[in-house]
């Protein structure tokens, strides 16, 4: 008797399992329609998308089109679309997020054989300061200054981080009579200045409005944001820093209306919109005021120096092996060996 | 928790050995049935998967994570902070769950109702509260952002009501009128409180315990801001492994989550034993 009652609670159990699994493969497997998009981006976006959006709603190719929208750190939404999460446009924060959905099969390998290379939104890397810069920041130079209390999100879990990283070694490399070893001195001297590293970038800006360090090195839209927003911050544009180029890619199993999406985002209308947010406009002749930059008018000065990850070091494939690799990596050593002499 | 011990015990008289024998009519099969899939479908298969993947590299895979300075760093501040904590609330939970039982004041429901704030509130909102209030700008100057003083703070704050609200219901339940006979036979005080109370709520206040070490060594959301995380200062495991994962290392955030559940149940169990022994002395 006994037996037969465990046999039952095994069957049970047993006949259970199945048919839950099943019923959540049938549910996860849904797919888009043609007049409905899926787009999803990295946390920056939310604001910036929001108009873009409405204003493609108001063109013939967009009028029809509703949208489901999905925001979140840049490598997150990049897992998430290769684990299932249907997608017809993503737009990330690095090119290596694409580059794994590419190797996943969900984005074409083509996809940055457009005008811009793929890249749909621009920025740089700035130092976002209190009100009135009272500590006199100009210069990457200035940040390893004794005393200088820096924020920088975490490169080890961080997009964004690894663009402010990457700056500083260049700064350090490119400067004259600069080299790697000079970049590695400097690097460790600005990890050694910093007093938090949130892992995203966004948790590092609340760190900072809460009150936390000095400096911190965020996107100029990002800076350009909170200071439109009455943040009682500054930011400061150094005279040497690196292009931050997102990337957008149409997934291979979009609706058609994606493309046209796409292509209004990088059209003159798009582009203005995104400038308005504070982004760097990745095609010529975009003219609009700025709310929240240091001169509206004149919102994004030209960089005399300016830094690109392909000019300066060979592209995001290798730079991510050399600087980030989680063994190997130079600045993954630099933050192991952070504790030696801290 | 007293009444699992007591109905183990009253087995273990009655057959010899516990737990070998079954009781299972048709409907409580069919209940463990279900309990089993419900459990294994949301517990063990998940558990089953990280312990897995954490084998991928076979036993290198966990020596390589304990020998990386820095994870090695995060582990001992969080088990180190974990157990600071735990100790704290041990004392100041059975504190307040006994001001809540045993003494009528003004305010004590409120009380009693805004003990539970930190298990409702999501903790990021928790982390920022506690910044605005400790941190660079807070109202009464004290500091502690950025400092493993922070990760206590945090730790304490969201582990709070768990010895409470264990201990609450048995000091509840405790006779007062044993206590009184007692002191009537002239025992002190102390002597009432040792000899009678802390036996009986010792088994609470290690299932509290226990819940809360659980608790506080997988908290991430409260720290997310305040502790800055700061590699070899404020870094815990939980931001340890999500770095792992970020950086596309599944096996090692594996590795690292599997010894974390090693070290959870070393203490869930050690709690255990601690309180079997003082239970039967008591």
């Amino acid at each position: 008797m006994i037996q037969r009652n465990r046999l039952i609670a095994l069957t049970a159990a047993a006949l259970a399992v199945p048919a839950i699994l099943s019923g959540c493969a049938a549910s996860s497997g849904s797919s888009g329609s043609d007049d409905k998009l899926s787009i999803v981006g990295f946390s920056v976006l939310k604001t910036a998308n929001e108009p873009v959006i409405s204003a493609f709603q108001k063109t013939d190719a967009g009028k029809d089109i509703t949208f489901t929208t999905s925001y979140g750190a840049s490598g997150d939404q990049s897992r998430a679309v290769a684990g299932g999460l249907h997608a017809d446009e993503v737009h990330l924060s690095l090119e290596p997020d694409v580059q794994s959905l590419v190797d996943a099969g969900l984005v074409d390998k083509t996809w940055d054989q457009n005008s811009t290379d793929g890249i749909l939104t621009d920025s740089v890397v700035v130092f976002l300061v209190r009100k009135g810069n009272p500590l006199g920041i100009k210069s990457w130079d200035d940040l390893v200054k004794p005393g200088v209390k820096v924020i920088t999100p975490n490169p080890e879990s961080s997009g964004s981080a690894k663009w402010n990283i990457l700056a500083a070694w260049a700064h350090a490399a490119q400067a004259p009579g600069g080299n790697d070893t000079k970049a590695q001195d400097f690097v460790t001297k600005l990890l050694h200045n910093t007093v938090a590293m949130p892992s995203s970038g966004s948790d590092a800006l609340a760190s900072f409005l809460a009150g936390n360090g000095d400096v911190l090195l965020a996107y100029e839209n990002d800076s350009i944001e909170a200071k439109a927003a009455g943040d009682d911050v500054d930011y400061i544009v150094p005279n040497d820093t690196l292009l931050i180029q997102n990337p957008a890619a149409i997934t291979t199993d979009a609706a058609p209306a994606a493309q046209d999406f796409l292509d209004f985002q990088l059209s003159k209308e798009g582009q203005t919109l995104y400038a308005k947010a504070g982004f760097r406009p990745v095609i010529d002749g975009i003219k609009t005021q700025v709310p929240g930059a240091n001169d509206p008018s004149d919102p994004f000065p030209t960089v005399p120096q300016l830094y690109t990850v392909d000019k300066d070091f060979g592209g995001w494939d290798k730079a991510n092996t050399e600087f980030f690799d989680d063994k190997t990596g130079t600045i993954t050593k630099i933050i192991n060996g952070l504790n030696v002499g801290s | 928790m007293t009444t699992a011990v007591l109905s183990q015990d009253t087995r273990a008289v009655g057959r010899g050995r516990p737990g070998v024998r079954s009781t299972l009519t048709k409907g409580s099969a069919l209940g463990l049935g279900i309990a089993m899939t419900w459990f294994s479908l949301l517990v063990l298969i998940p558990l089953a998967a990280i312990v897995a993947t954490a084998g991928d590299e076979g036993w290198h895979g966990y020596v390589d994570t304990l020998t990386n300075p820095q994870s090695w760093a995060a582990i001992k501040l969080t088990v180190g902070q974990s157990l600071l904590v735990t100790g704290i609330n041990v004392v100041m939970g059975t504190l307040i769950a006994w001001v809540l039982v045993r003494d009528r004041f003004w305010g004590k429901r409120l009380l009693d109702l805004v003990i539970d704030i930190p298990f409702a509130m999501p903790t990021i909102v928790a982390g920022l509260v506690l910044l605005g209030l400790y941190g660079p700008r807070g109202p009464l100057g004290i500091n502690v952002s950025n400092t493993p003083a922070s990760v206590t703070l945090a730790l304490a704050f969201v582990t709070l009501p768990f010895i409470v609200r264990t201990v609450q219901p048995v000091l509840a339940e405790l006779d007062a009128d044993v206590e009184e006979a007692a002191a009537s036979l002239g025992a002190r005080r102390l002597t009432t409180l040792r000899r009678i109370v802390l036996p009986s709520i010792i088994p609470a206040v290690a299932a509290g315990a226990a819940l809360s070490f659980a608790r506080a060594i997988s908290e991430y959301g409260s720290l997310v801001l305040l502790s800055g995380m700061l590699p070899y200062r404020t870094e815990v495991v939980s931001v340890r492994v999500l770095s792992f994962i970020e950086g596309g290392d599944r096996t090692s955030a594996a590795a690292l989550a599997t010894i974390m559940l090693g070290v959870a149940l070393f203490v869930i169990v050690a709690l255990d034993v601690i309180q079997r022994r003082m239970a039967r002395r008591g």
